[in-house]
């Protein structure tokens, strides 16, 4: 087994699992990743095309990990594209992880599209301590809901309860993530909110926990060269999310004027969220 | 210092690195226009502490980069500039000259991007000519970073010392490669980029030795410094201040205030009364 996360791995892509016209699932054989801790994630290389940053995936099958994609850019539709058998390249997992405190006893989880994928690693260790955990999975509609099988299956066990929301009603409850949490908070004590998705989505999370005095923890994304703190394209103010993320706390977003306002582009121009 | 193209293009990035006791930011390298730079992988950790970039001199441009640097007062900011014509580098000194900063490092050096940096640096008529044209527009030092092309850096140094520059950088990253066996494919979407990191330090050492011995100008030493030791080696070899790069992949910021508290130790343990007593000791040998 490796054991320098900075190593590049070669791995055979060894199931594809189709989870949206848009969005896959590619499952691979690789130690490090099966290990990685919920909020890290792997610089994948598809040769000759790209490299990006990924959450990883949980899989069912030991010494095994996958990944999520949403195709869109130039990185991500070449990686939706691959099929079993082709090989892509891994570097990481990197990053720092969501923290589950001993003391955490009920827990809510937040995500919007494949935003969930980091907190359903996170839900399987929630479980495994028996901690007692809400997911609320938001996505704009019913053709975009995704994962509610495998989230399903990794909290039938324990203490927990799945919830699916959709901006136009069309599956679940309808509403966005935020206005479900919402009426959560209201009947429920919960000892920490978990988030991981849109970035504006996140904002409006973070700002409800904080109203509500509920510690919150979120997994932000940005555009990385290297993954390893050395290009800075993914800076918020002065927090790197490659080095000092990806997961910040709320006393941490407080101080983040960026967050939920603007990232960098490629050249490194802050662009503002429209 | 910080050395060129690490972590420089943001101003908060810049005001937490100045907490780390950091000596000085050497920005991204600065172009006329924004660059996005290559498609990934463009940085790739080599292990051993060495790596290997073909970024593409990716920056936000002239305009958008003095807007970010407007509030600066008191962090020391030496912006990098580069480009191809002399035309373009005055016209970026013009701007960047009202601002709060300590002075310039022109890329004449930057391995992997066409009609910028090495392949200026290795023209000693577009050296003179580009050096001239930034002398004529500021006041400020200006040092000019060289690196090992096919001109021989000591006579590159010494046509930009001649030009009006103040200061030497030595050295840049070093043109190189890595290629995937298992997809027998070029890693680097570039192929070829620059090597930096612990692989290149005696080159650089090699570098500052024979220019500081041979030129009178001040040089400050760049290339695989992660360690007291290294800063330490290259003042002996005749730098008057060390550039810190590649070595933030492993350890991030913390690693300045990290080695200017070892360097004061090694100062105390040594009897000297200031660290510049070794600044080219090894030229005697």
């Amino acid at each position: 087994m490796h054991t320098n996360i900075d190593k590049r791995r070669i791995v055979r892509i060894e199931e594809t699992i189709s989870e949206t016209p848009t969005v896959k699932t590619l499952v691979f054989k690789d130690d490090l990743s099966y290990t990685a801790k919920p909020g890290q994630f792997l610089m994948i290389w598809i040769p000759r095309i790209e490299e990006i940053p990924m959450s990883v995936m949980i899989n069912s099958k030991d010494g095994y990990a996958a990944v999520t994609i949403r195709k869109s850019g130039i990185g991500s539709t070449a990686l939706f594209d691959r099929k079993k058998g082709d090989l892509i390249g891994l570097r990481g997992p990197y990053g720092n992880k969501f923290v589950l405190k001993k003391s955490y006893q009920n827990t809510l989880i937040i995500g919007g599209g494949t935003g969930l994928v980091p907190l359903l690693r996170l839900a399987y260790y929630a479980s495994k301590k028996k901690i007692k955990t809400t997911i609320v999975l938001g996505a704009r509609t019913k053709r975009e809901v995704f994962f509610e099988k495998i989230a399903r299956k990794i909290t039938e066990k324990s203490d927990c309860t799945f919830l699916v929301c959709t901006d136009d009603g069309s599956y679940g409850i309808k509403g966005t993530t935020v206005s479900v949490m919402s009426s959560l908070v209201r009947e429920n004590i919960f000892d920490c909110v978990f988030t991981c998705g849109p970035e504006l989505m996140m904002k409006g999370v973070v700002g409800l926990a904080t109203e509500n005095s509920i510690p919150v923890q979120a997994s932000l994304e940005r555009y990385m060269k290297c993954g390893i703190g050395i290009c800075g394209s993914c800076c918020l103010d002065s927090s790197l999310v490659c080095q000092d993320g990806t997961v910040f706390n709320g006393r941490q977003l407080s101080k983040i004027l960026d967050f939920g306002i603007s990232y960098r582009d490629k050249d490194g121009q802050k662009i503002n969220y429209a | 210092m910080l050395a060129s193209g690490i972590l420089g293009i943001s101003q908060s990035i810049f005001e937490r690195l100045y907490h780390e006791n950091i000596g000085g930011i050497v920005t991204k390298s600065i172009s006329v226009n924004p660059m996005k730079g290559y498609p990934n992988p463009t940085v790739i950790p080599l292990g051993g502490g060495s790596y290997l970039n073909a970024v593409g001199l990716s920056n936000p441009g002239v305009n958008a980069f003095s807007k970010e640097l407007s509030q600066n007062k008191t962090i020391p900011i030496i912006i990098s500039l580069v480009g191809s014509s002399e035309k373009e580098f005055s016209k970026m000194v013009k701007i960047f000259d009202k601002l709060n900063i300590l002075g310039y490092e022109i890329n004449l050096s930057c391995p992997h991007v066409s009609k910028m940096g090495m392949e200026v640096g290795d023209d000693p008529e577009a050296v003179n000519k580009i050096v001239k044209s930034v002398r004529m527009s500021t006041t400020k030092p200006i040092s000019v970073k060289v690196g090992v092309g096919s001109i021989d850096v000591v006579e590159l140094a010494r046509v930009a010392l001649d030009a009006g520059a103040n200061i030497i950088t030595a050295i840049n990253t070093l043109r190189a490669m890595s290629i995937d066996v298992e997809t027998m494919m070029p890693i680097l979407s570039n192929r070829i980029g620059g090597l930096s990191g612990n692989a290149i330090k005696p080159i650089g050492i090699r570098c500052v030795y024979e220019i500081s011995k041979k030129l009178e100008a001040p040089v400050i030493g760049c290339g695989g410094v992660s360690s007291w030791k290294d800063v330490i080696e290259y003042m002996i070899a005749g730098a008057s201040a060390v550039q810190i790069g590649s070595v933030l992949g492993s350890t991030g910021p913390r690693i300045f205030n990290q080695i200017t508290k070892e360097l004061k130790n090694y100062v105390e343990k040594k009897g000297l009364r200031n660290i510049s007593e070794i600044i080219g000791i090894a030229h005697k040998y």
